[in-house]
């Protein structure tokens, strides 16, 4: 098809409106002033170097990979059978239930982390953590209600009732017929699920105490009393990883699973 | 399936949604409709405050210019996307997927070194002689709606490509054929049918901007708060719990009627689609 000269032109600048900005920061990371300089007059590494060497950075990583890990994991084990049951089952109120298992969405996060650190944690007592993961929880699950349910949708449970026919059990089934048929709406959900979870901020901000703080939050934190190449160093390492995350999803499921 | 199995399998999700979040929501935001002279009291309060009324107005504003400029940038980069070849689609998602996968604490970041007062703008000014001295664009609300425009119009272009892909070439050629100019032909056809993924782009930029908290922190400053952060700011530095849960039950109330209205929109610009056709 002809292409719009004008149409091309407008879109090349959106997309460098949307790349240009990381550029820079990936630029800024290798210069060795302590000032963020654009562009740079001398190449270092030493930003680099600073990040690895940060004791916040590294606890905080390893506290963002468990809670997004965790959060992802358990909102599997209880969203998969939940999308299940709604997308098979003649209940009453499917709909009404669905809204309720994506309600999660309509609530702010930064209400969700302050509701949670009010009731949970100042309330019942419950250490930070737990709440944390709890707020965690709430980000990921109505991805997997979301895109496992759209999965199951596409699933042909007569496929199901052939193997009920041929004697396999319900539960038999369920394991050997309709989960390895939509293993790949499980790991789309289980990568966005989990890369929303680790870059989450509302829900961690008032989800925060001794010993437990997000990755992300920490880096805010940072960002707010110091200003210098750091930030853009942990940029260009966070940027890679998630380049090498779009590679394996492409690779594997395609870069569209991310899309959803 | 059986009633009883099917039960089973929604009740685990159901009781952490309900302790966790449920619960939580009714006993810190029903204690406020009591709290001063009279019933939603507090919420009468909160508009009669012109600093609070500010900061709500800034808000919306900020929603509001956020989801038009992304509408009007997102729409035709979506539709150019949807018209390129395999290959190129492929690549121009990617594109447009990668930002949304990187932390908006960065995203935001990269802002604050184009903006600040030694960014990349203001050098461009002052090398150039433009301006003796930097102009103050950090910390406004001009760089609050940069920054959001920047955080959510990849989630409008990716939302309204994916809608704009299922529409044929076809489409296009029949209407081109029909004798419309290319950008009738757009309005007229293409626009219509990708009405229903504009709608859900528009509810999720307007939401997701209505309730950021990491941009208008950053951007914003403290001296351009916005709902998400004053109630933080309530909470955490001037210890106004109940004002802080007031705020909350603002935001979930203007999400859902946006939500809402957004969805009315596309109801009746369905129909009268309809009576065109």
């Amino acid at each position: 098809m002809r292409k719009n000269k004008l149409l091309t032109a407008f879109a090349i600048l959106v997309f460098v409106f949307m790349i240009a900005p990381l550029i820079i920061i990936t630029v800024t990371a290798f210069g060795e002033g302590s000032a963020i300089t654009f562009p740079i007059k001398t190449f270092s590494v030493k930003w680099f170097v600073n990040v690895f060497a940060l004791k916040s950075f590294r606890i905080s990583f390893v506290t963002s990979l468990e809670i997004a890990l965790l959060a992802t994991v358990i909102a599997l084990l209880v969203g998969i059978p939940a999308a299940y049951a709604l997308a098979r089952s003649g209940m009453k109120g499917r709909g009404f239930l669905k809204s309720v298992f994506l309600s999660p969405t309509i609530v702010p996060g930064i209400v969700i982390g302050f509701v949670l650190y009010q009731f949970l944690v100042l309330t019942l007592k419950i250490p930070v953590f737990v709440g944390l993961l709890a707020g965690h929880f709430m980000v990921t699950l109505p991805y997997v209600i979301r895109v496992v349910g759209s999965s199951l949708d596409q699933f042909d449970f007569s496929v199901e009732e052939a193997a009920w026919s041929l004697g396999c059990t319900k539960t038999g089934a369920f394991f050997r017929v309709v989960l390895p048929n939509i293993t790949s709406g499980i790991s789309a959900a289980f990568m966005l699920a989990f890369i929303n979870s680790f870059n989450n901020i509302p829900v961690s901000m008032f989800l925060s105490g001794p010993g437990v703080s997000t990755f992300p939050a920490t880096l805010m934190n940072y960002i707010e009393y110091n200003y210098d190449p750091t930030v853009s160093a942990v940029s260009v390492v966070l940027m890679a990883v998630t380049v090498l995350l779009m590679v394996i999803v492409d690779k594997t499921l395609g870069v569209a699973a991310l899309a959803k | 399936m059986k009633k009883s199995s099917a039960f089973i399998m929604v009740v685990p999700g159901l009781v952490i949604l309900a302790i966790c979040l449920f619960l939580p929501l009714l006993r810190v935001l029903v204690p406020t409709f009591y709290t001063g002279d009279y019933l939603f009291s507090a919420y009468a309060d909160f508009f009669k405050d012109s600093y609070y009324l500010k900061i709500f107005v800034r808000t919306v504003k900020v929603a509001v210019i956020t989801t038009i400029v992304c509408m009007a940038a997102g729409v035709p980069t979506a539709y150019f996307i949807s018209r390129c070849d395999k290959k190129w689609r492929g690549i121009l998602l990617s594109v447009s997927i990668f930002p949304m996968m990187t932390n908006s604490v960065i995203r935001s970041f990269a802002w604050i070194n184009i903006l600040g007062s030694n960014g990349i703008v203001n050098r461009f000014l002052m090398m150039s002689g433009l301006v003796d001295k930097p102009v103050k664009l950090l910390y406004t609300d001009f760089a609050i709606i940069i920054g959001s425009v920047y955080l959510f119009l990849p989630l409008m272009i990716v939302t309204v490509a994916g809608v704009m892909e299922n529409i044929g070439d076809d489409m296009m050629e029949a209407a081109l054929s029909l004798g419309a100019d290319r950008l009738k032909a757009f309005m007229k056809v293409i626009f219509p049918m990708s009405l229903p993924g504009i709608i859900v782009g528009g509810i999720l930029v307007f939401t997701g901007t209505l309730t950021a908290y990491t941009t208008p922190q950053l951007l914003g400053g403290n001296k351009n708060m916005v709902l998400a952060t004053f109630i933080y700011q309530r909470a955490m530095s001037v210890g106004d719990w109940n004002g802080a849960a007031v705020i909350s039950l603002i935001m979930i109330v203007v999400t859902l009627a946006v939500i809402k209205g957004f969805n009315a929109l596309a109801a009746r610009l369905d129909k009268r689609g309809g009576d065109h056709a």
